[in-house]
């Protein structure tokens, strides 16, 4: 409490929180012949009401990690699987964008897929750079991997909607950014070939796909190439995970989204000396970790995403 | 635990002021320590003689590791206080950076052990 009042820091840190609890209230985005318009907020029971697709994102749960900036992010995962199963509206499937684990160790993976099955939802994974500690990713791939192509990337298709998921966090170069190599671009190339212009796009990846803070590694290498392969489609969503707080951007057709953690918030690009887990106040922490909600309406080209913090 | 890593970096410290000033002595087994802390090594740039182990630590919440961009050398992912250590024989510039988060590098430069130094 106090702390929030005794340096310059602080300050910025309020407004940071006020932000995230005016993003939990649920801001309902439309995207409308590639013009997102702020319908205004809605609440749970709005969402409720939205036709066609709604999924979920979880992303970045960490599953292992102990340390100050939450000693059980375990629990937490609980928790966010908790507002799961309390949903209203049962969503079709979850994707999570990624560090499932904190340290790729099978007990972590154990320890994940035991909480998260309880959703008993379809879940689609893709990797973040903590899940593929083990050199040859075979302890991902064992248990994600069938049916995708090279380190895990895959797509599918549900309600008229094409899902990507990308792998962005394997064959990192000295010097660079998130990576997602020749190989899959070319397979992106070929997977697109032949759809609709028409057919809303949601793209998922663990590192962000445009340049949130290159300095913090914030950011993928060769995504320019993935975008352009992609602009010729009028409705492109890009759902990513790994800097633990929401950030949205939308450049054309495309929009881009960021999600809470379930484990640990990071600092806002550049608040900090890096972007090491943020220790927050334990009553703030569950305001800044959670999961988030994107519906579809059929035929109207809509989106909507909410973030849904653990506690307002 | 802060006490412990100051006399870490003290001594390491000291190790490198030894080598600069007294070239002759380095032909004895010698350690440098590097430090990963807050999503980077320091120092990020190291001068050693050919022999030396280099020691990295990882002080930071988060894993790391060290590789060599020529490959000559990979850590496991180092969990806090891990560590990982390579010994240089073969004087040349080596460039390293964490695989995980690649904008963070560093380099070890190796020189010759008795007869570079004059």
């Amino acid at each position: 409490m106090t702390s929030e009042h005794d340096d310059g820091r602080g300050v910025s840190r309020r407004k940071i929180l006020e932000c995230m609890t005016w993003a939990g209230t649920g801001v309902l985005w439309t995207i409308a012949g590639g013009m997102p318009r702020s319908m205004g907020i809605i609440g749970e029971a709005a969402a409720a009401e939205a036709g066609g697709l709604t999924f979920l994102q979880i992303s970045d749960s960490h599953v292992g990690f102990d340390k100050p900036a939450n000693p059980n992010a375990l629990g937490t995962l609980e928790e966010a699987v908790g507002k799961i199963k309390a949903l209203r509206m049962k969503p079709s499937f979850i994707i999570h964008t990624g560090d499932i684990t904190h340290l790729s160790k099978p007990s972590e993976f154990d320890d994940a897929d035991r909480i998260i099955s309880q959703t008993q939802l379809d879940v689609h994974y893709v990797p973040g750079e903590h899940d593929v500690l083990d050199e040859d990713v075979k302890l991902y791939r064992n248990r994600y991997g069938r049916g995708t192509k090279g380190a895990g990337w895959y797509s599918f298709d549900a309600n008229g909607v094409h899902f990507i998921g990308f792998v962005n966090v394997v064959d990192l170069k000295a010097g660079g950014l998130g990576n997602l190599g020749n190989e899959q671009l070319e397979w992106l190339e070929d997977d697109l070939k032949g759809r609709r212009a028409s057919t809303p796009i949601v793209v998922f990846a663990h590192i962000p796909l445009w340049s949130v803070y290159p300095a913090w590694g914030w950011g993928t290498e060769d995504a320019a190439r993935a975008l352009d392969y992609l602009k010729r489609f009028g409705s492109v969503t890009v759902l990513n995970g790994h800097i633990h707080q929401i950030m949205q951007k939308v450049e054309g057709n495309v929009t881009f989204h960021t999600a809470m953690s379930t484990a640990f918030p990071q600092p806002a690009p550049g608040a900090a000396p890096s972007p090491g887990p943020m220790k927050v106040a334990d009553d703030k922490l569950r305001s800044l970790l959670g999961v988030t909600d994107v519906t579809f309406k059929r035929g109207q080209q809509r989106l909507a995403i909410i973030d849904q913090p653990l506690q307002r | 635990m802060t006490r412990e890593i100051c006399v870490a970096t003290v001594l390491a410290v000291a190790i490198l002021a030894t080598a600069a000033a007294f070239p002759a002595a380095s032909a004895q087994v010698a350690n440098t320590e590097v430090k990963i802390d807050e999503f980077a090594f320091a120092p990020q740039r190291v001068t050693v003689k050919a022999g030396t182990t280099v020691i990295w630590i990882n002080d930071d919440d988060i894993p790391h590791t060290v590789a060599s961009s020529s490959k000559l050398f990979k850590s496991k992912a180092l969990d806090t206080k891990d560590k990982f250590s390579f010994t240089f024989t073969t004087p040349g510039t080596y460039e390293y950076f964490c695989s995980l988060h690649p904008h963070m590098t560093g380099t070890i430069v190796v020189e010759t052990g008795s007869t570079a130094a004059q």
